[in-house]
């Protein structure tokens, strides 16, 4: 007998780092929630390597973080290690990265869910999902049903995940959890469709067995920042608790895994599904690199209370055997003990140009999806799309407008527009290089970019926002200071400029000029800058930049007018592209496919031109006015 | 958008020639190159108004002109319009168009005025699907070209400069996206290499735009001199009838005579102006004011010298007159021997051929030295090239942008900027290939580079 237990106004199916913004934004919105998931420990589980942040993935948690989202927050609060990556190259590629105590973050997570005010936690398994009228029906295996207004599914590694190591494969999730066959089978019914995606973790190993006097140790940077806005400039203060070691893989590893690589069951055809460029198995960079002698893997703590070490960089679905003999070779790993095996997950996800741009099916109604379940990779990425389709459920169920962040306004718009729009045939994860505009998606001033949008959301508390302001306010009065503020020419002040490559002044100078430069900056000049009052190093830094590359901080902005200009032009729904006079036969199957919600979006479909783009904004244009 | 420019009247010589801007930037366009005798600012103008005025290139004055300006609404396509107008003739208006092209405007595609048009609700409804029409069918025409073959081998060469592109911005890329793997530092030197190398491309194939420009449209030449030095009988020789009055009484030319041949492929348009000279005869007065006026609008000039004589005031008042840089001295009657100053010809003109129009010498030489100057020979058929002027102001635009990236890193900008530079420029070149810039690159950065945990 089914048995119907609860209505919500959005049920999330899945509690990894999708599921638990999903879940949290939809609940704080104020909607009835519920979050599902097949192990209550396994909220919040980290199953591949123990650190947030990164390139590119650093912009998204401090993106997430400004909008109200927590994984900012709670990286934070497991801190063991952080370091800002590519100090040096230019403010557009700063990242932060922060190494974590991954059972806390779990725990810390869970604890979060169930101290949620409108959000239930359930451990069930959905096996079947099907519309009844405007109401989803998730039903569990103990044959309870859920109805919801709105559903996000979020479910990793987990749908129809099969593991394969070396000649053995079996059905599973990820970390020895059950995995969800009957939901694949549910939503291939339903009409969703779905295909398979693979991905690699490498071996977790026994600290002490591991011989670190030969490792070269890596320290957190001495000047923390970090994560979350909420944390800077408080009393959280954060220490590095942990280091990182580096280790090289030499020619024995090479032999051990070429001659073995026959096994690999990426090798030998056992895998269909495809994996990722980014994050090769060691096999693969053996194999596609052989010229290169050696590949480096970083040894990093999975948290204080454990000895388990993970081995980044060493990801293999060899046989555990081949498994053992190969990290046996490598210096300082001769006598490592394998806690867990590297494996090879085989999982289901979608072509995520089924999604519009809210994350919502553009065939089912009330029906969204995030992270791995869309095509991506990376718990920073599950987060982001996870915060945008929670909202976005959460909305819909409320009958309110959606929530959509264009390319120009962050990393997380740029990361959705390019699954929506381009689809991916990988697990996409996100880099510096795929936005456009990363001089100024910036990870310092992701507050700035999407605060007020967090505010308006109702996810900003007054605190948080407070600080937003005066942060904002001393910002500007700096820059306006910078603006007026002459630097008199002095012997000292060009013995001091000289040197660093640029030329001497010989009358009073604006600060901000002399900031210009790029061999100039704030530390430099501050013994001819006595006026100086903000010593706040972040603001410095956020005013320097700003003035450094105005100009091409300002050709961006121009961009992406024109960008937006497009961007605001929205597509009908009911469009029937096949009746628009001048649209060539391949744009019209794009388009058809994709279902672009803007002229924007239509632009960057590949396959369709400016000719067809100029179409089809007169045709727009037609049809408002005929409208009116 | 973008603010849009285009010459709006005919290309061809005529007594006004109007070069019009539609945007939102238009005034701040033209402010760059035009000057106002009452020197109000441009913004300042009200709508449906006109101003007096100068364009400059620079320093130098290239015509005076009359702006009319349309405030946004209240104009055509409803958004801010500049119309220049400017003496007849293709040569001015044209210069103005680039001026406006250098300064930030774009040019404008077929129907694009009258798209915005309808767009910005000023035009009726009946004339969408006329617009629509115009913009697919210059989709088609391009198509076409696809389909012949032609834009496919300057896709492959315009790709080949992408690559020297591309190899550095995933280097770049990589660099940034892959700070602690286990790879090769970034050099500079490949930055300095790739950039130099892709400009040195663009800029052989921008070369080759008068050439092209010659061969779609053909070449204006006047022939000018002081009277009876033989250009009419020049005229005749090369559209090889009797096109013009021959007669030795100087001033038999009084109106402009014009004349079409080819010179191999190229469509040539000549005109024989009257022998230009102090006159009393009111009427060749008016004939030689018109020949000093079509030397404006002309992309050659023969200057025509009787070589039999020695100079004379008036060869030197021609010499003054002429733009060196598109004359090309001709001594003629070489057949009755040379006493003419052949030395101080040569120090004006760059170039110098000797003919004979009665014995009909030189005149192959004098072809060639036609086809040099738009320099057809850099037209190799194993060359591929670009055959739009669209093209070839996205390849100027390309250049000016490696240009910006190179000025950039040689003044230490940290690299991040560069990068975003990079890509800029691989964006403009990708307006001729249609290639996805971002794919593109992480492409190459796989294919290269051994990354990821």
């Amino acid at each position: 007998m089914d048995f119907t237990a609860e209505n919500y106004d959005v049920v999330v199916i899945g509690a990894g780092h999708a599921g638990i913004e999903a879940a949290l934004a939809s609940a704080r919105i104020g909607c009835k929630t519920a979050v599902v998931t097949m192990n209550l420990d396994a909220i919040g589980n980290c199953p591949c390597n123990p650190s947030i942040g990164g390139t590119a993935k650093g912009n998204l948690v401090r993106e997430i973080d400004a909008l109200g989202g927590e994984i900012g927050k709670t990286a934070d609060e497991c801190f063991l290690q952080s370091r800002m990556l590519n100090i040096g190259k230019g403010p557009a590629v700063h990242s932060l990265r922060v190494q974590i105590d991954r059972s806390e973050y779990s725990r810390i997570m869970k604890h979060k869910l169930e101290m949620q005010k409108n959000l239930d936690i359930k451990q069930a398994e959905i096996i079947e999902i099907k519309k009844n009228e405007s109401v989803w029906s998730l039903k569990t295996r103990l044959n309870t049903i859920y109805l919801a207004k709105c559903v996000v599914i979020s479910t990793g590694t987990y749908l129809d995940g099969k593991i394969h190591v070396g000649e053995v494969s079996y059905s599973s999730g990820p970390d020895g959890m059950f995995p969800s066959d009957m939901l694949a089978k549910s939503l291939k019914k339903l009409g969703v469709i779905m295909r398979s995606f693979k991905t690699g973790t490498p071996a977790r190993v026994l600290k002490s067995s591991i011989n670190f006097s030969v490792l070269e140790e890596q320290f957190g940077d001495k000047k923390i920042v970090p994560f979350s806005y909420s944390n800077q400039n408080s009393d959280v203060s954060l220490q590095n608790k942990a280091s990182c070691y580096i280790a090289y893989t030499n020619e024995a590893t090479k032999r051990v895994i070429l001659e073995n690589i026959h096994r690999s069951p990426m090798y030998s055809g056992r895998i269909d599904g495809i994996g990722p460029r980014y994050c090769p198995s060691i096999e693969d960079k053996m194999v596609r690199f052989s010229d290169k002698e050696r590949h480096q893997l970083f040894v990093e703590p999975c948290g204080l209370d454990t000895e388990e070490m993970y081995l980044q960089g060493m990801s293999s679905s060899l046989p555990e055997e081949v498994q053992i003999q190969f990290y046996r070779t490598i210096k300082g790993l001769e006598n490592v003990k394998i806690m867990r095996p590297a494996y090879a997950i085989e999982y289901s996800c979608i072509d995520p140009t089924q999604l519009s741009v809210t994350l919502e099916f553009k065939d089912f109604d009330g029906l969204f999806g995030a992270g791995q379940f869309n095509g991506s990779s990376g718990y920073e990425e599950a987060a982001a799309q996870g915060f945008v389709a929670g909202v976005n459920a959460a909305k819909k169920a409320k009958g309110e407008e959606p929530f959509i962040l264009d390319r120009a306004s962050s990393y997380i718009g740029t990361l959705i527009d390019d699954l929506v729009s381009k689809g991916t045939n990988e697990p996409y994860r996100m880099m510096t290089s795929r936005s456009e505009y990363r001089l100024i998606l910036r990870q310092d001033n992701a507050d700035e970019r999407l605060m007020p949008m967090g505010r308006a959301l109702g996810l900003i508390n007054d605190a948080e926002w407070d600080k937003f302001l005066s942060r904002l306010e001393r910002k500007e009065r700096e820059i306006k200071r910078a603006q007026s503020t002459v630097i008199s020419p002095s012997k000292a002040l060009n013995k001091t400029i000289v040197p660093r490559g640029t030329s001497a002044i010989e009358t009073g100078t604006k600060l901000a000029e002399l900031l210009k430069r790029p061999q100039l900056n704030y530390k430099v000049l501050a013994p001819f800058d006595p006026d100086r009052t903000e010593n706040d190093e972040d603001i410095l830094e956020k005013v320097e930049t700003e003035i450094k590359y105005k100009g091409y901080i300002e050709k961006q902005k121009r961009q992406i007018e024109e960008m937006r200009r497009l961007e605001c032009q929205i597509i009908p729904e009911k469009i029937n592209y096949r009746k628009i006079i001048g649209l060539r036969l391949e744009a019209i199957e794009k388009l058809e496919k994709i279902r672009p919600r803007s002229l924007g979006q239509a632009s960057r479909i590949s396959g369709v031109n400016p000719a067809d783009i100029s179409v089809l904004m007169v045709w727009i244009a037609k049809i408002r006015r005929l409208g009116e | 958008m973008h603010t849009i420019v285009a010459i709006s009247t005919a290309l061809a010589p005529g007594g006004i020639g109007i070069v019009r801007l539609s945007g939102a930037e238009s005034v701040n366009i033209v402010k760059k190159f035009f000057k106002s005798i009452d020197n109000q600012d441009l913004s300042e103008m009200k709508g449906y108004s006109a101003k007096l005025g100068k364009v400059f290139d620079g320093n130098e004055v290239v015509d005076q002109v009359i702006i009319l300006f349309f405030r946004a609404p209240r104009s055509y396509t409803g958004e801010n319009i500049v119309e220049i107008s400017c003496h007849g003739g293709v040569y001015i208006a044209k210069k103005i168009l680039s001026l406006a092209l250098k300064n930030g405007a774009k040019l404008a595609e077929p129907g694009e005025f009258t798209k915005r048009a309808f767009l910005n609700g000023k035009i009726d409804l009946s004339k969408a699907e006329s617009v629509a029409n115009l913009i697919s069918a210059h989709g088609e025409k391009a198509n076409k070209l696809a389909i012949s073959g032609l834009e496919g081998n300057i896709n492959k060469k315009i790709k080949e400069i992408i690559n020297f592109l591309t190899e550095i911005a995933a280097n770049l890329s990589v660099w940034a996206d892959y700070p602690e793997e286990d790879i090769p530092q970034f050099k500079e030197n490949l930055l300095k290499k790739n950039l130099a190398e892709a400009k040195n491309k663009l800029l052989k194939i921008s070369e080759k735009e008068k050439a092209i420009k010659a061969l779609n449209e053909g070449l204006k030449i006047s022939i000018v001199g002081r009277p009876n030095v033989g250009k009419s009988s020049l005229l005749n020789i090369l559209t090889g009838y009797q096109r013009a009055i021959v007669s030795d009484i100087a001033g038999t030319t009084r109106d402009i005579v014009d004349g079409n041949t080819m010179i191999g492929e190229i469509p040539i348009k000549l005109f024989d102006t009257a022998g230009i000279r102090e006159t009393s005869d009111s009427v060749e007065q008016i004939g030689v004011n018109m020949a000093k006026q079509n030397l404006h609008d002309t992309d050659i000039i023969f200057v025509l010298f009787d070589g039999s004589k020695k100079l004379t005031k008036e060869d030197i008042e021609v010499i003054k007159l002429v733009d060196k840089n598109k004359a090309i001295a001709i001594i003629n009657k070489i057949d009755l021997g040379i006493s003419i100053e052949t030395e101080k010809i040569r120090k004006s003109f760059k170039k110098v051929v000797n003919i004979s129009t009665i014995e009909e010498l030189g005149i192959e030489k004098l072809k060639e030295t036609v086809y040099d100057f738009v320099d057809m020979n850099s037209l190799n058929a194993s060359e591929p090239f670009v055959t739009g002027q669209r093209q070839f102001e996205v390849v100027k635009r390309a250049i000016s942008s490696i240009e910006e990236t190179e000025t950039a890193f040689n003044s230490g900008v940290t690299l991040d900027a560069v990068t975003v530079l990079v890509q800029n420029s691989i964006e403009i070149l990708g307006e001729i290939t249609g290639e996805n810039v971002s794919e593109e690159i992480i492409d190459k950065i796989f294919s290269k580079f051994c990354v990821g945990k």
